[in-house]
């Protein structure tokens, strides 16, 4: 029997499948449609301190093999997830909770991260850096390695034992400059790519097909993309990595590992394809003992 | 929601770009539930999700209109094909709002889903009193289906409503937002409107298409797309 059992900076899994945050809600719809338990992990609905009634719509438009959306997080807020939507999810999985988290500045990350940290139904805390900084003229957060430096800091001071792992933005030139600078500010671990910033516009109308006219493009599409930085951040930090970004079947979930990442995140798939996390969970075993692997963790930043 | 293969039994243009599609379970078992299904179609990222006209044990029948590249893909599929379907989505007209005389508004495509619940209300002895209006007469479907159950029948414009059964205690509506807008606005009796908003997944966990109502935000794909006139922010 081949191990699949993973550890993201002291917190076991027992699959490196994890679906990502805002395509799995808060893991309970998701429990009417297949047995969760079998996913190593679930990433929640971003949340924010307060909350959001999001974007105008239309937040969706289709493009060759992904998508863009433009949800501008709407959610419940931290207080709903705290009361409601941790206790509810921990009833009936076992698995990782991560709870994933969004700000507009760093007084309303510290907030809401201190308040998903006290948890006990939380494992993990994600903090999402790609929100822009109201403060600072609207640049994202993880779009300098000072700024994800500076929120990395302030949340971990207020997060106690629970690892935090900054999700990192690939619009950016840099990125391993930032992670590094989340690693050096705390950070027990990345999670990387988030979308990528695009934009689609209906020839017919000339407008832009989105409300808000740029959005996060996700999807089959930035795979390669994905595996490309989080190789190069794997390769330059030493905390874990949970790697991100069009994987869509099991090979991609074992290509995304052998390029560094120590578990493995779904994010659009999970919308056209409900059932995938769920065969990659199945399918996976299988495939690694083809390839030979005993241990998954053999396989983790393999390739050189 | 539930994940299945169906057999194209028949996909036959029956009106100005408008299709008729009738599926067939691979599978045994299969017994529509819900409002509209989710179809995987080979080359586009996401599903379609279209209205079931009409449901038996073992199949449904879909009619959908060409109105961009995914459903123009879909016209061309043959009989015998297999379509990978999400079914069981979203939730429907109430047929039991209805105290005896129904109206039923549809625009379009949206005659579609008002079939299924014509039915329904004659079936509980309902009167069925029904509005079709189209753009152009060559795009008409299910003039014959919905004449056949009504009470009343009018193609016409928004104008006709009045002139029909004025003793319908309740109505419901599908088609363009702007139609279900001024129905919604024209009439006193309470009633339910089928919303459109362009989804990411359709089961309920993007939170793409979500529509501002009285009581908060909603999702169109789960909480509706059916949500009652009293409820709906225009």
């Amino acid at each position: 029997m081949v191990n699949t059992k993973i550890n993201l900076a002291g917190v076991s899994l027992s699959n490196p499948i994890v679906p990502a945050s805002g395509t799995f809600g808060f893991g309970t719809e998701m429990a009417d449609v297949y047995d969760i338990n079998l996913l190593g992990g679930i990433s929640l609905k971003g949340t924010t301190l307060n909350p959001r009634v999001g974007n105008p719509t239309p937040r969706i438009a289709e493009c060759s093999s992904g998508m863009i959306s433009s949800v501008g997080l709407e959610n419940a807020g931290i207080d709903v997830l705290v009361a409601e939507k941790l206790p509810e999810l921990r009833k009936i999985y076992n698995g990782a909770i991560i709870a994933n988290i969004s700000g507009f500045s760093i007084d309303e990350y510290v907030a809401a991260c201190a308040k998903a940290a006290a948890a006990p139904e939380t494992d993990i805390v994600e903090v999402n850096v790609s929100c822009p900084n109201v403060h600072n003229g609207g640049m994202a957060f993880g779009t300098s390695p000072e700024s994800a430096a500076a929120v990395t800091k302030a949340v971990k001071a207020v997060t106690g034992p629970k690892p935090v792992f900054i999700k990192l933005s690939p619009n950016v030139t840099d990125i391993v400059s930032i992670a590094k600078a989340c690693e050096e500010a705390g950070a027990d671990g990345l999670t990387l790519i988030n979308t990528v910033l695009g934009m689609r516009i209906n020839i017919k109308t000339r407008r832009p097909i989105v409300a808000n006219r740029m959005g996060g493009f996700s999807g089959r599409a930035i795979f390669p993309l994905a595996v490309r930085m989080v190789y190069q951040v794997s390769k330059a930090c030493s905390i874990p990595v949970m790697g991100c970004g069009g994987v869509a079947t099991a090979e991609d979930v074992v290509e995304m590992m052998m390029a560094g990442a120590s578990a493995v995140q779904v994010g659009a798939e999970n919308l056209r394809e409900p059932y995938c996390c769920r065969n990659m969970a199945l399918e996976l075993p299988v495939l690694l003992e083809k390839l030979g692997v005993k241990d998954i963790n053999e396989i983790i930043g393999i390739t050189e | 929601m539930e994940q299945r293969l169906f057999k194209i039994v028949a996909n036959k243009e029956i009106a100005e770009l408008t299709y008729r599609l009738d599926l067939e379970a691979v599978e045994p078992g299969f017994s529509f539930d819900g409002e509209f299904v989710n179809i995987k179609i080979d080359g586009f990222f996401l599903r379609r999700p279209i209205s079931v006209c009409d449901s038996y044990p073992g199949g449904i029948t879909l009619v959908y209109k060409v109105v961009g590249k995914g459903t123009e893909a879909l016209s061309h599929k043959k009989e015998g094909e297999v379509l990978d379907l999400l079914t069981g989505l979203g939730r429907g007209f109430d047929a039991a709002a209805t105290e005896s005389s129904a109206l039923l508004v549809a625009g379009g495509l949206g005659a579609a889903p008002l079939l299924p619940l014509a039915k329904k209300l004659k079936a509980a002895g309902k009167k069925v009193n029904v509005v079709l209006g189209f753009n152009k007469a060559s795009e008409i479907c299910l003039e014959e289906e919905l004449r056949a159950l009504a009470d009343s029948f009018e193609i016409a414009t928004v104008d006709a409503i009045k002139a029909m059964d004025p003793t319908f205690d309740y109505f419901y509506t599908c088609g363009p937002m702007v139609m279900m807008k001024v129905v919604c606005k024209t009439l006193d009796a309470p009633g339910e409107a089928s919303l459109e908003e362009r989804m990411g997944c359709g089961f309920g966990i993007c939170v793409g298409c979500t529509v501002v109502t009285k009581n908060g935000p909603r999702k169109v794909c789960k909480d509706g797309p059916v949500f009652k006139k009293e409820d709906i922010v225009w």
